[in-house]
């Protein structure tokens, strides 16, 4: 009986594959692409990707970067004819929420490429598994220098970020705080998340090798609330600088409790970009006047930000301000990626698109001299994309954006 | 002698002693090479201490939240979190109402009392839907039911609030009242914290009076000790039971407070880690136990903030405070290998355990 009815399987089997086999010839187009193609049909919209940060207390840095990418989407209405559709996950900022956003976006084969992820955390789980489904993956965010690190085991194929990387951000803020402010001691404090980590052992290594000296290179856990025991700490090596590349929720609360540690009163404290939201303004209370966060320097940016871009993000977004920064490193993203499909896609006579995943990738990676929002962008072959400008701002209580003061 | 020794002694206990004992020597060891560093001053270890008291004064008045529920139902009460978020989070967009009619530092006390009071109301009636809605019914089903329906409730409190109040970050305003510090004999103490330690020191005595003292707290310890005897005594279950969340509410209410002070912000998750600490301490005093659940929040409190920098500091090991969890949680396994109950734990008889 039962080998009756896997006979019977068996052959339908086989029927249908023939069938399909000398079925109508879908198409003329033959996929030669070594990690195959997407095909669009005709009326189908080319389907693009988000993994960001969209809920919890460092959604702002997400949120803000899909209105980026809204805004590129809604400008530029249709790829060769074809609708684009946006969809995404939530990373959660969090290498487990990578982990989950990259397992359900890797899942779905219709996407053509993914902009994400917003922290690097998220990166360091979410890119493999994206990088392994054939996509193009391009940051507005992500500034972690090993993704991006030719040979590095965190740098995978079809990975490329507009987001500056982070050699050049710590950097610059090493430099701020010992030419600009005249520091010679300072304290890092990061918070395990690759992002914070790197940022702090780039600006350790800047500010000593200027002749600095770095008293402690602390680490937090970014949920806790207390911070007063480590800047106690802190506070016995007396710097007159303190640098804390981290996020938000942890960020506002060591700017507030740095100033009621005995000796820490006067210190001069920064962030960098993941701390520059008007929620630090809010986390942070009073306390927030005069620290500093470093950013991309939104005054370097294009004519088209100010007369295109920014009406239609408040437009979409329904606010006064950006809430966060990498809005325009997404757009520029989003442009890329509908600019390298117009140079590889093959369309039929009926409309129908074939998108060829490497030869997509690499027209990403030959991006050169292309003209958006953020600078003239052209990307290396590891996928280092970004025209860095490296700007400083001071935070003033109750006020956002913060002033720009450096350079 | 050795015979019986050996047939009480089982391998089991002699790695878990090895491990406490070694516990013990690295606590000790890093603690004396630390103090030889001469790192910090006197000051300093001050400065720690004191804020690790604050620390434990919210840690205490939320972990008796959890060990009074425990006591009288024998039930670990996971949402308690987010009845400690709910009240302070509404609190303090109160507080901001409170700044734009100029009220927050024209009258400071009544202010504070304002904020109290609606962070109090709001926790005690979550606390007592909760208790209605989600125990209840389930009073009699297996143990493990209500513990889940517990987790089911956390989630779907703080997912509600989120609703309510959005994602983002709410921030609580500085009140000229509570800035700056007091000096106290040559010790530069916060007003902040003090007025959280001291706060929440006095508001456990309250509450603790009310289980010893009132007959509302004779009829609660007495549910605790045997529900059908106190049933045909004359006590209502229900309505005590009622009054338990109640009272744990109201202390979570005020943990809020005081907890927004020491840490001015607000958000829908700002209940998990606290909450899981209270637990923490609640376990470490003796879970059941109202002394003991101050005794283990001060304790876990001062071993977050000194424990760090006291212990790992001498053995060289980078970015301390990274591991400070670690090193509290390490210590409450030290201390449940000699004392599985807690620190003023009871030995549970059959009947109640």
């Amino acid at each position: 009986m039962f080998k009756r009815s896997y006979a019977l399987l068996a052959v339908l089997v086989i029927t249908g594959m023939v069938l399909a086999g000398c079925g109508p010839a879908a198409s003329a187009y033959e996929c030669t692409d070594a990690i195959g193609c997407v095909d669009v049909a005709p009326g189908e919209p080319i389907h693009i990707a988000y993994a960001m940060v969209i809920s919890g207390p460092d959604e702002t840095l997400g949120v803000d970067s899909r209105t980026g990418v809204q805004v590129a989407v809604e400008l530029k209405g249709q790829v060769l004819g074809h609708d684009i559709s946006l969809t995404g996950e939530d990373e959660g900022c969090s290498a487990e929420g990578g982990q989950a956003a990259g397992t359900k976006l890797a899942a779905d084969p219709s996407i053509i490429a993914v902009i994400g992820t917003s922290c690097s955390s998220a990166a360091r789980v979410a890119v493999p598994l994206l990088s392994q489904a054939g996509f193009v993956i391009i940051s507005a965010s992500n500034t972690a220098p090993d993704l991006t690190r030719e040979g590095d085991p965190n740098q995978h194929p079809g990975y490329l970020r507009t987001a500056h990387n982070d050699e050049v951000q710590g950097a610059a803020a090493a430099r701020f705080a010992f030419e600009e402010l005249g520091a010679t001691k300072a304290a890092t404090i990061h918070d395990g998340s690759l992002y914070a980590e790197s940022l702090q052992a780039v600006f350790a290594r800047t500010f000593t090798e200027m002749g600095g000296e770095i008293t402690a290179q602390e680490a937090v856990d970014p949920n806790a609330t207390d911070f007063k025991s480590v800047l106690t700490s802190i506070a016995a090596g007396e710097p007159e600088f303190i640098y804390h590349p981290i996020f938000v929720k942890a960020g506002s609360l060591i700017i507030n409790q740095t100033k009621q540690v005995p000796g820490l009163e006067e210190v001069k404290q920064m962030g960098a970009d993941g701390m520059f939201s008007p929620d630090v303004v809010e986390g942070a209370g009073e306390a927030v006047e005069g620290a500093y966060v470093s950013s991309p320097d939104l005054a370097a940016f294009s004519e088209d930000y100010q007369t295109t871009f920014l009406p239609k993000y408040k437009e979409l977004a329904g606010v006064d301000d950006p809430v966060s920064i990498f809005h325009a490193h997404a757009f520029d993203a989003a442009n890329m990626i509908f600019a390298a499909i117009e140079k590889v896609a093959v369309q039929d006579e009926d409309g129908t698109l074939h998108i060829p995943r490497q030869a997509l990738r690499d027209a990403m990676y030959a991006t050169k001299d292309f003209k958006g929002l953020t600078g003239n962008l052209t990307c290396t072959p590891t996928g280092d994309c970004a025209d860095p400008k490296i700007a400083v701002y001071e935070y003033h209580a109750g006020e956002y954006p913060p002033e720009r003061i450096w350079p | 002698m050795l015979r019986t020794w050996r047939q009480r002694v089982t391998a089991t206990d002699f790695v878990i002693w090895t491990i406490g004992i070694a516990i013990a020597v690295m606590v000790v060891y890093g603690s004396i090479k630390t103090l030889a560093l001469g790192k910090y001053d006197t000051a300093t270890w001050l400065d720690l201490t004191i804020t690790g008291l604050a620390l434990g004064g919210v840690y205490a008045l939320i972990a008796l939240g959890y060990t009074l529920v425990y006591g009288i139902l024998r039930m670990i009460n996971f949402a308690h979190s987010e009845v400690f978020m709910s009240g302070p989070f509404t609190a303090a967009f109160v507080a901001d109402g409170l700044i734009a009619i100029g009220w927050w530092n024209k009258y400071p006390i009544v202010s504070l009392l304002l904020v109290a009071l609606v962070a109090v109301v709001v926790s005690t009636t979550i606390a007592i839907l909760l208790e209605r809605i989600a125990y209840r019914p389930l009073r009699n089903a297996p143990r493990l039911v209500p513990l889940i329906t517990a987790i089911g409730a956390s989630f779907f409190l703080q997912y509600t609030f989120r609703g309510l109040y959005g994602s983002g970050l709410k921030g609580y305003p500085d009140m000229e009242l509570l800035k700056g510090f007091w000096m106290l004999g040559g010790v530069r103490i916060f007003r902040t914290q003090a007025t959280v330690i001291i706060g929440a020191f006095v508001l456990m005595l309250i509450l603790y009076a009310i289980v010893q003292k009132t007959k509302m707290g004779k009829a609660m310890r007495s549910v605790s000790e045997d529900k059908e005897a106190a049933a045909l005594m004359g006590i209502d279950v229900d309505r005590t039971i009622a009054n338990t969340f109640a009272l744990g509410g109201i202390a979570a209410g005020l943990a809020g407070v005081l907890y927004l002070i020491l840490f001015p912000q607000a958000h829908f998750f700002m209940g998990f880690i606290p909450g899981l600490k209270a637990f923490t301490a609640a376990v470490l005093g003796g879970i059941g136990n109202v002394p003991g659940a101050f005794l283990g929040a001060m304790l876990l409190g001062l071993l977050e903030s000194v424990g760090p920098s006291l212990f790992l500091d001498g053995m060289g090991i980078p970015a301390a405070y990274q591991l400070k969890d670690a090193i509290a949680f390490t210590i409450l396994v030290f201390i449940l290998i000699f004392r599985p109950t807690g620190i003023l734990g009871e030995r549970l008889t059959q009947a109640k355990a």
